[in-house]
């Protein structure tokens, strides 16, 4: 009985789902700093709260760009330590599913609470209620784009010692677009106006994100393991 | 038999020796064009009407700027050609763009912000073209740091390789951002289907300095490889020969 | 002359745009015959301690 891409697919995320709740301590890390670094704002530069609404959108994008980054390094760490990801690479099922369902079970613990935390910082920037699903959706999409870009650097960069900014440094180019709209759309619904066009633009960075990234990271994973 | 030309760029005293005899024939006509673009640039080419002599910087800032895109894109091929075909002479090419590509990338930028101080009345300006240009930095960066953090020659050629390829999307958007986004830096007036705008004399020390820096890029490809492929072919028994000219 | 180095009054933007850029074509130049020369160097010093090994 042979398991079909998919299932191993939904396997592996569902096992990944299962580590995080043993170690839960390690997720809760990037919203610990996201929240940290969108207090520090209000601190060092007003506690004014119209002049916060400003520069919320991106205060709340930058910092949840940092904190994605700081998730990264530990999407592969601990299977390439302890075998695991060799093991997958070997099992002659697609590596590029596999991929997938890792940076997917990343991007829902690390991605979407970014997302359901950020409209908290929002509104201690002064952002009103009704702009919170204009924080809420572009990050959850933006998150999503950053997990499937950064797992290429990720995989890019295993095993390498003190990895962390090197890591940043090679994601980044990439994920300056999901910073430039998101934070145009979460301005955009700030200042009461529609929001769809940018969301649009990050959506199709989406799409084109999973169907061509774990392709990439995929490669990349093999390479690191030669 | 069509392919034998392309096998043989497979063999380091092969791609060695090649280089070391193309090299004069590039190295003295980048120099001449060179010179000549900036003759034609400085001297005879008449100020424009509306921004007097400032324009002139297009003669560096153009050049610069294509040549950190025809670096990147050439690094982008050879390493799909190291990735693919296990090339090691592709993965050297690759490595020596690198350098030659963050630096003219880096002029791009600079004498792209010098001229902007005067157009646009800014240093800087957050629009798409100067956006992507710096990324583009970023990418070269990114490039020569994940080379050097990794020990394994081998891994460090096929991990920098995949990451140039992947990057390779930014070329694109650098070009084109311009037209997808109505922004600052002018619309293209040169690369574009049709005839260009620019009157003759202005437009041929252009063109003159697009062909010159372009050789100038080969010579410097060329000589760059030559070191990278000396300092792999540690064992190799034809470098006594190849030494002793 | 002098008009020439004035450049219409764009001289502080012109000139350092072209040294700028010259200077880096030099640079280039210098780095890429210096590494060229260097593992020559390294090359060389290898055959003569015996054998050309890693």
């Amino acid at each position: 009985m042979s398991t079909s891409a998919l299932q191993a697919a939904r396997l592996i995320l569902a096992r990944d789902l299962r580590l995080a709740l043993r170690k839960r301590g390690q997720f809760v890390q990037p919203l610990a700093f996201f929240a940290i670094v969108t207090t520090l704002f209000p601190l060092s530069i007003s506690p004014d709260l119209a002049r916060l609404r400003e520069i919320a959108s991106g205060v709340l994008w930058v910092a949840a760009l940092l904190a994605s980054l700081l998730a990264l390094e530990f999407l592969f760490r601990d299977d390439a330590h302890d075998g695991t990801l060799e093991q997958y690479a070997l099992s002659g099922q697609s590596l590029t599913w596999l991929v997938f369902a890792k940076t997917t079970a990343h991007w829902l613990l690390t991605g979407v609470p970014l997302a359901l935390m950020a409209p908290l910082a929002g509104m201690s920037l002064g952002v009103p209620y009704a702009a919170l699903p204009g924080i809420i959706v572009p990050i959850a999409l933006g998150t999503l784009v950053l997990s499937l870009i950064g797992a290429i650097g990720a995989a890019l960069t295993l095993g390498v010692r003190r990895s962390g900014v090197l890591l940043t440094l090679l994601t980044l180019p990439l994920a300056v677009p999901v910073l430039i709209f998101g934070a145009q759309a979460t301005d955009l619904a700030i200042r009461g106006a529609s929001f769809a066009a940018p969301l649009y633009l990050l959506s199709a960075m989406a799409v084109l994100g999973v169907t061509l990234a774990p392709l990439a990271a995929s490669a990349a994973v093999r390479i690191s393991l030669e | 038999m069509a392919w034998t030309w392309f096998h043989r760029l497979g063999s380091p005293p092969h791609v060695y020796a090649l280089a070391a005899r193309l090299t004069p024939w590039f190295a003295w006509p980048a120099a001449a064009l060179i010179l000549a673009g900036l003759y034609g640039g400085l001297v005879l080419a008449p100020p424009d009407y509306q921004q007097g002599d400032d324009f002139r910087i297009i003669y560096v800032h153009a050049p610069s700027a294509w040549m950190s895109l025809m670096v990147y894109v050439t690094m982008a091929v050879a390493a799909a050609v190291g990735l693919i075909w296990r090339m090691k002479v592709a993965h050297a090419a690759a490595a020596s763009c690198a350098a030659i590509g963050a630096s003219f990338t880096i002029a791009a930028l600079a004498t792209g912000s010098l001229w902007g101080r005067k157009m646009w009345g800014t240093y800087w300006e957050w629009d798409p073209r100067l956006v992507s240009e710096l990324i583009l930095l970023f990418l070269f960066l990114g490039y020569m740091a994940l080379r050097s953090a990794i020990d394994d020659l081998q891994r460090a050629d096929r991990a920098s390789a995949l990451l140039a390829v992947v990057g390779v999307v930014n070329v694109p958007i650098i070009h084109y951002s311009v037209l997808w986004w109505n922004s600052l830096h002018q619309a293209p007036s040169v690369m574009k289907l049709g005839k260009p705008d620019m009157p003759a004399a202005m437009l041929a020390p252009l063109l003159i300095m697009l062909v010159g820096f372009t050789f100038l890029f080969v010579y410097l490809l060329l000589v760059r490889l030559r070191g990278e492929i000396l300092r792999r072919e540690r064992t190799a028994s034809w470098i006594r020969e190849a030494l002793a000219e | 002359m002098s008009e020439f180095l004035y450049m219409g009054g764009y001289a502080a933007f012109v000139w350092p745009s072209y040294a700028l850029t010259l200077v880096i074509v030099a640079l280039n130049v210098i780095w890429a015959r210096r590494s060229l020369d260097q593992a020559r160097a390294d090359a060389r010093r290898r055959l003569l301690r015996g054998g050309a090994t890693t």
